[in-house]
């Protein structure tokens, strides 16, 4: 089951093939109607709403827009979401590195199972993922009653909402490691090993430097989603203003006061998480390409 | 085998890190999403079949399944357009163009919802001109199609694209020297290969879309049995502290999306075996 992430896209610019094209392309009227269209789509629904969060997060102007941020219930909203995302994303990618480790280096029974598994989190409903964690901590849930007698406040309360993120990311780091851990084999690894190097010591300076760049953009990308978090933090939270929102949160309480601008104003940070996500997405792809390039030019020249 | 064997050996951490993976995966996932089918086992059936065949839950699921098909639809076409074009012709803004793809994935829903909201709504930018030919953007059944296929949109783009990059090139000299124009080795030869991560991604933007939430409550306008989306009515029943109610309906929902995920991996198991085949 393919969860349906944005995998880094490995190798991309080293399989293209120096053929000639005449073969395998279009006429020129086709192939220009066929961006153009491409263009259309992609303008109208990814362009303008960009623009659109953008124009209506300033069209009151700069102080306003300041002041939409920096008012006391969206500074705890952003608060929390730093939290949030400082907790969750760490355990997930510890979680990550040792899923991947097994999963990638080992061969076991029941491995595609286990993929499978970690894959859950992605085809549940937000809703659904903040409902499973009132089922086990609310007030009616399994262990309901045993925390209200201890005056141990889960669900309503910061707590709920780091684990509903935890689940809902669970798998984005484990997603991207994997696929460039089976590529890079165990030869490496091995010979590190057979040398006599410890296996902290192969991972420190083995493993983590050929990982780093899928690491980095898995991390990425469960920040982006653990700080952007909406319908599975919104069952679990209780809308407690300056408590227990989040950003995504703030943004819909400001929208259903009709506050648009500062609403809009708010959803601009996301926006700009979002873009930063993205840049990065394409600076770590290079980055990539960039090492296999110079991995098979250094074996080329060893061969040579 | 033997390579296996030897990996097993060589190599440390096995047991830790499956160990490890193993504990967290059941603590954080499966011990938790277990609690949903221990919390409808305590419903007798007659209960189950009477909240998930009530006349409003109906009507949600309907809502939902029927947007999300037209959704994934939008973007299997579009999607296959737009990844034949990023993965074939060269532009100028390509590289933008293909990093924005995925720019649904790393907006959250709330922002995408309020946004798309703004621009439909009947005084939004699009919005407008939709009100002066009597379409109703937001807060319809059009609006949440917007909306699912705004965030449903990079799944087909990205399973096709890999697998345009990798087709042989030779495949289709083979073909156009045999003869073959343009369009037939579009439909005889690239095609095929293209329809099994063609349906995957249509399947798992279709997934998404049933069970969004965010982006949807914005836009859809949530009239009971008209505008109403079955995850929003889960949302509703726990607002009403029917625990129950919202359990069964999610574990409906639950066991769909499972089946379509199922069907997907058949789906693409078959085609592969026959592809090997001939």
């Amino acid at each position: 089951m393919a969860g349906g992430l944005p995998h880094l896209k490995i190798g991309s610019a080293v399989n293209r093939s120096s053929r000639p094209g005449h073969l395998r392309t279009e006429p020129g009227p086709v192939k220009w109607i066929l961006i153009g269209i491409a263009f259309l789509y992609l303008g109208i629904l990814l362009i303008l709403p960009l623009v659109c969060i953008l124009t209506n997060a300033f069209n009151k102007g700069i102080q306003m827009y300041w002041q939409a941020i920096s008012e006391p219930d969206a500074l705890s909203a952003i608060r929390l979401t730093l939290l949030t995302a400082l907790m969750a994303v760490p355990l997930n990618m510890i979680f990550g590195i040792a899923a991947s480790w097994a999963i990638a280096k080992f061969d076991f029974r029941g491995k595609n199972f286990l993929l499978t598994l970690i894959d859950v989190p992605l085809s549940v409903s937000p809703v659904i993922s903040g409902l499973i964690f009132v089922l086990i901590f609310g007030a009616q849930g399994a262990l309901g009653p045993w925390l209200i007698k201890h005056g141990i406040k889960i669900i309503f309360a910061p707590p709920a909402i780091i684990l509903t993120t935890i689940f809902v990311t669970f798998p984005m780091v484990a997603r991207e490691l994997i696929p460039i851990m089976k590529a890079q084999g165990n030869d490496e690894e091995e010979a590190a090993i057979t040398l006599g190097a410890s296996g902290f010591k192969m991972f420190m300076l083995v493993t983590l430097p050929n990982i780093k760049w899928g690491l980095l953009y898995g991390v990425i990308l469960c920040n982006a989603r653990a700080m952007g978090e909406f319908g599975a933090v919104s069952v679990v939270s209780g809308h407690i203003r300056g408590l227990t929102n989040t950003l995504p949160l703030h943004i819909e309480i400001l929208y259903n006061d009709y506050r648009f601008t500062a609403a809009f104003a708010v959803a601009s940070l996301l926006a700009f998480l979002a873009i930063v996500t993205l840049i990065a997405k394409s600076l770590v792809e290079s980055g990539i390409d960039r090492e296999i390039q110079l991995t098979q030019k250094d074996n080329g020249e060893k061969s040579g | 085998m033997f390579l296996s064997q030897h990996k097993q050996h060589t190599l440390p951490g096995f047991h830790l890190s499956l160990g490890y993976t193993i504990f967290y995966l059941s603590l954080m996932v499966l011990i938790p999403l277990s609690m949903l089918f221990i919390k409808t086992a305590a419903l007798s059936f007659k209960e189950f079949l009477g909240i998930v065949t009530a006349p409003r839950t109906l009507a949600a699921y309907r809502l939902s399944f029927e947007t999300s098909l037209i959704s994934a639809s939008i973007n299997a076409i579009f999607g296959f357009l737009v990844a034949w074009v990023l993965a074939r012709y060269s532009f100028p803004g390509k590289k933008i163009i293909d990093a924005l793809v995925d720019f649904p994935f790393a907006l959250p829903t709330a922002v995408a919802g309020i946004a798309l909201t703004a621009i439909y709504s009947p005084h939004g930018w699009v919005g407008q001109y939709l009100a002066q030919m009597g379409i109703k953007g937001a807060f319809s059944p059009l609006g949440i199609v917007i909306a699912l296929t705004f965030i449903g949109l990079p799944f087909v783009i990205r399973t096709l694209e890999p697998v345009l990059q990798d087709i042989d090139p030779e495949i289709e000299e083979a073909a156009a020297c045999l003869g073959a124009n343009r369009w037939q080795s579009f439909a005889k030869v690239i095609f095929p290969i293209l329809l099994p991560p063609l349906l995957t991604g249509f399947t798992l933007s279709f997934a998404r879309a049933v069970g969004e939430y965010g982006s949807v409550i914005f836009i859809a306008g949530n009239m009971p049995g008209k505008t109403e989306i079955a995850p929003l009515l889960i949302m509703t029943k726990l607002e009403q502290y029917d625990y129950s109610g919202a359990t069964a309906i999610a574990v409906v929902m639950l066991l769909v999306s499972f089946l379509i995920l199922g069907i997907s991996n058949f789906l693409q198991w078959l085609t592969a075996k026959r592809i090997g085949m001939n």
